[in-house]
């Protein structure tokens, strides 16, 4: 198929960005997106131009590093899927594809579609983990865990950070990446010791680094290549304030 | 230079525990004036990282990624195997021990083997305290299940995304440290060479690849947990950016390289589909418990299907060959990797593969789900269900079982395995040679270390499912930060290295040249372009069998593609900047070098052990042919010159504790 591509090309965080099109001629349907972009680059390179410049790494939608917004949508227009997962076969031939960087203050721009994401990393180390040593644990079954329990857990921790809640809010909140990770600990028995210093310090964190306020949009779930839930931000919101008031909300 | 496997004395069963209470420590007041490099955010990387900033020591980390989340290690799905013996079905420390030496094809060391069975329990301990979601029963206590090559359940898992919890895991850990100050982060650098100063590694030089600058970086030793070279062949499992730069750094400057023949090649992963084909994605071992591996009998069914006029359901069950029932009825579709991976090749090769590239083999659930189905209307308490009803039961019970599996595969492929036989090939996956290192984990070149897949240590010739975590975490949590006090202790008085000396001025110096030399070709060709041509060579000789004439003229073939590629390799963009296709072509460079110590390994290597095959040395009926009496050794390669043939020094593997056998699955 052929398509056209509108690309967001900025050389640095402080130079000015613009769009660039350029025409591809024979996308087969099997590639993934990545390798349309590859394809792109290679003749790019053969043309002696400077190749677009986007992240990208194991290619299975587990490492969370591409990071673009397709036609408007981070990581595309399909559901549950991140870029490099995104096959050609969901495009038609002769379409204009718009092709931007994850946009947000906390997010500033690298190059072209990459992105320095920083910002997350800062948040984790502002308590996202249990403070155990190595060598402290006692045996992997003295706290029996119940399972349903243990699968919501998972279901917060299954986020891979790569920014697309941030990306798709209009406030470039990251409520969705800080709620998954409070969420995640605070219901295991092991993180829930120190729980309330956790969630004021990542709130604060949050905030520090520049990411808007959540108002309930929702699009963050919504474009969420891994589905987590809103519930994530709620449950947050709970523990901060039962954190700050010092008695728990939900009694 | 000392090349000692330094294997304390003992029994086998005794000897980390005393050891380990007999070792030199360092003292927390000495800790506090003692840094750590520490190359890779992987398990083994970050493991090590957060236990030794924990221990008070000063770590410097470096990643390439943009987070130490991103580490390829996040990709694991499978499991991890620890010798808890939780389900009561007679596991041990020392089945866990056998187990892996047998399925390495007894080309390991048992005694880094045994401590690697004693710390697999402390690990599941550790990762459940840091919050880690293992699977658990209705009980509340932890899962099991089973992996290929062994008897007992003893993998514990985090649904399909076991490596990425425990990656977090110890990623969060190494936050906490980098939080209080004990771990300084490097994110965005790679290290591009590691700095000698009198016969001890005391610093690496790094690229900031944001940058473009080059920094040097000092400290009192240098550990290496840098993944392993599976991209030498262009085309593997591995993330796109893994790379063996940090390990054939230290190579170049005199650690030595050990079995870089043995790789592994998984048998189920999606087929490559066209020449753009970027990576390949694996489709978990757990599907063979309940898919059955076909091809057709008849050379013009295959072709068909080839064509496109057929499809694998059209082919009657007379007419279909299941080719691992046939030959391995023991063991059948689950049968080592190793073994797999050759019978489907060995399929190809006759003309009988299904995919347009002729590289295809079925993977088919149909029976899996009548079966299931029949059993479910059963349990269901429906008589004489439909046949459409039972396939629809069937279907429900697979989703079950392999739902996210199916999805991905439909999603890259857009064809629905519940329907049509998957279709499957073989592709690179996990490299068992590395870095070697004795016992400490310390290589040849006193004060480098290296952990994790960067080293040789206890997979021997093939690894098992779920054994790749369970040692990247071992070294990292509960090993390097030991052994490394045996290193340091000497060191208490060094004062701290300067980056301003003279061997750092000099290796600066050799970096930025390299750099220069790469940039100033401006040839005509990618860097992307040279890395396939090297792939392709290095799947077409050395891939899943070998031979010596092929291995010989890989070799010469892949030293004309060198001599080529600093001829008329074209590098765009400045290497003053962010640069992705430098940073790809200083990589693909030092996977020529490496690719080529591969074929001479396994030229070398005059048997047929696990996941290397040499044609010339096979059973009658095509079995690998192992050679104990003239092979049982750990192979390691010291680099000598560019032009020079690198030496061979062999350490003798001694079995004491096990019986070497013939691995048979008939």
């Amino acid at each position: 198929m052929k398509l056209t591509l509108k690309i967001w090309r900025q050389e640095n965080e402080k130079s000015k960005g613009y769009f660039e099109t350029h025409q591809l001629d024979e996308v087969s349907e099997h590639m993934s997106f990545l390798e349309m972009l590859d394809v792109l680059n290679e003749k790019l390179i053969a043309d002696k131009k400077e190749p677009v410049a986007f992240e990208h790494d194991c290619r299975e939608g587990i490492c969370g590093t591409c990071s673009m917004v397709i036609n408007g949508h981070p990581h595309g227009p399909n559901a549950g899927t991140t870029t490099c997962q995104l096959h050609m076969r969901h495009f038609n031939d002769g379409e204009t594809v718009v092709i931007e960087p994850f946009r947000a203050k906390a997010f500033p721009i690298v190059k072209d579609l990459v992105v320095n994401r920083d910002s997350f990393d800062r948040i984790i180390q502002a308590g996202g983990y249990v403070s155990i040593n190595t060598g402290q644990a006692q045996d992997g079954n003295a706290i029996p865990v119940e399972k349903d329990q243990s699968s919501n857990a998972f279901d917060a921790a299954t986020c891979i950070g790569c920014g697309a809640c941030v990306a798709a809010c209009p406030n470039a909140s990251a409520m969705l990446f800080v709620g998954a990770k409070v969420s995640h600990l605070a219901m295991l028995p092991q993180g829930e010791v120190e729980a309330e210093r956790r969630v004021q310090n990542m709130v604060k964190q949050m905030d520090t680094e520049g990411f808007g306020y959540c108002s309930n949009v929702t699009a963050c779930e919504a474009e969420c290549p891994k589905g987590i839930s809103v519930e994530n931000i709620a449950r947050m919101n709970r523990e901060y304030l039962s954190s700050v008031f010092g008695g728990s909300v939900e009694d | 230079m000392p090349f000692k496997p330094n294997v304390p004395p003992g029994p086998l069963a005794d000897k980390w525990t005393q050891y380990r209470s007999t070792m030199n420590l360092v003292a927390p007041n000495n800790k506090r004036r003692i840094d750590i490099i520490i190359v890779g955010t992987g398990l083994a990387g970050a493991s090590a990282a957060a236990t030794l900033g924990e221990l008070g020591y000063n770590v410097k980390v470096f990643t390439f990624h943009d987070s130490p989340r991103r580490a390829h290690s996040i990709a694991a799905q499978g499991g991890i195997n620890a010798a808890k013996n939780y389900q009561n079905d007679g596991d041990s420390v020392y089945r866990l021990f056998y187990d892996t030496i047998k399925g390495g094809d007894y080309r390991s060391r048992e005694s880094n083997v045994h401590r690697l069975a004693e710390v697999s329990r402390n690990i599941i301990d550790q990762a459940v305290a840091q919050g880690v979601p293992f699977a658990r029963d209705y009980g509340g206590l932890l899962a099991n299940r089973s992996f290929g090559g062994v008897q007992v359940s003893r993998t514990f898992y985090a649904r399909g995304q076991t490596g990425q919890q425990l990656l977090l895991g110890a990623y969060q850990s190494l936050s906490r440290q980098v939080a209080n100050g004990n771990v300084q982060l490097f994110n965005r650098h790679e290290m591009l060479d590691v700095v000698m100063v009198d016969g001890k590694a005391r610093g690496i030089i790094s690229r900031n690849l944001l940058t473009g600058e080059l920094e040097r970086h000092a400290a009192h030793c240098v550990v290496l947990g840098s993944g392993g070279y599976g991209n030498v062949f262009y085309l593997s499992t591995n993330a796109m950016n893994s790379n063996s730069s940090a390990a054939w750094r230290a190579v170049r400057r005199g650690a030595y390289m050990a079995n870089p023949c043995f790789t592994q090649i998984h048998p189920t992963c999606i087929p490559v589909s066209g020449d753009y084909q970027s990576k390949l994605t694996l489709m978990s071992e757990s599907l063979r418990n309940d898919g059955r591996v076909w091809v057709p009998k008849k050379q013009e069914d295959a072709k068909a299907i080839r064509e496109g006029q057929k499809t694998g359901v059209d082919i009657a069950e007379d007419d279909r060959d299941y080719y691992l029932e046939r030959r391995y009825p023991a063991f059948g579709n689950l049968v080592p990797r190793d073994v797999a991976s050759r019978a489907a090749k060995t399929v190809c090769d006759e003309g009988l593969g299904v995919a347009p590239t002729g590289l295809a083999v079925f993977l088919d659930f149909s029976s899996a789900i009548e079966r299931y189905g029949k059993s479910r209307a059963h349990t269901q308490g429906l008589n004489n269900p439909s046949a459409e009803k039972i396939r629809e039961l069937g279907e429900q019970v697979v989703s079950e079982k392999y739902g996210n599996l199916f999805e991905m595969y439909e999603k890259i492929t857009g064809e629905n395995p519940y329907k049509v036989p998957m279709k499957i090939y073989p592709a690179v996956h996990y490299t068992m040679g590395g870095l070697w290192v004795d016992y400490n984990l310390e290589t040849n070149l006193p004060g480098l270390f290296a952990i994790g897949e960067a080293n040789f240590s206890d997979h021997g010739a093939n690894r098992l499912g779920a054994s790749a975590l369970m040692q990247g975490l071992a070294d990292g949590y509960f090993v390097l930060p030991y052994t490394i006090g045996q290193f340091l202790s000497q060191e208490i008085r060094t004062p701290k290295i300067d980056p301003d000396q003279e061997a750092f001025q000099e290796a600066e110096k050799a970096t930025r040249e390299r750099i220069d030399t790469l940039m100033s070709v401006k040839g005509s060709q990618s860097v992307e372009s040279f890395h396939r041509r090297l792939g392709k060579i290095m799947w077409d000789y050395c891939g899943m069998s070998r031979n010596a004439d092929g291995l010989r003229s890989a070799r010469q073939m892949i030293r004309e593609l060198r001599e080529e590629f600093y001829r008329d390799v074209f590098v765009p963009g400045s290497a003053q900047d962010y640069n992705p296709e430098l940073e790809k072509a200083l990589r693909v460079a030092d996977f020529m070098e490496l690719g080529e110590t591969m074929v001479l390994d396994a030229l070398d290597r005059e048997e047929s052990c696990g996941g290397h095959f040499r044609e010339e040395y096979q059973t009658e009926e095509g079995e690998a042919l192992r050679d104990d009496e003239n092979f049982a050794y750990v192979s390691a390669w010291e680099y000598t010159g560019w032009d020079e043939d690198p030496k061979l020094h062999k350490e003798e593997l001694v079995f004491e504790n096990v019986e070497l056998k013939t691995r048979s699955y008939k």
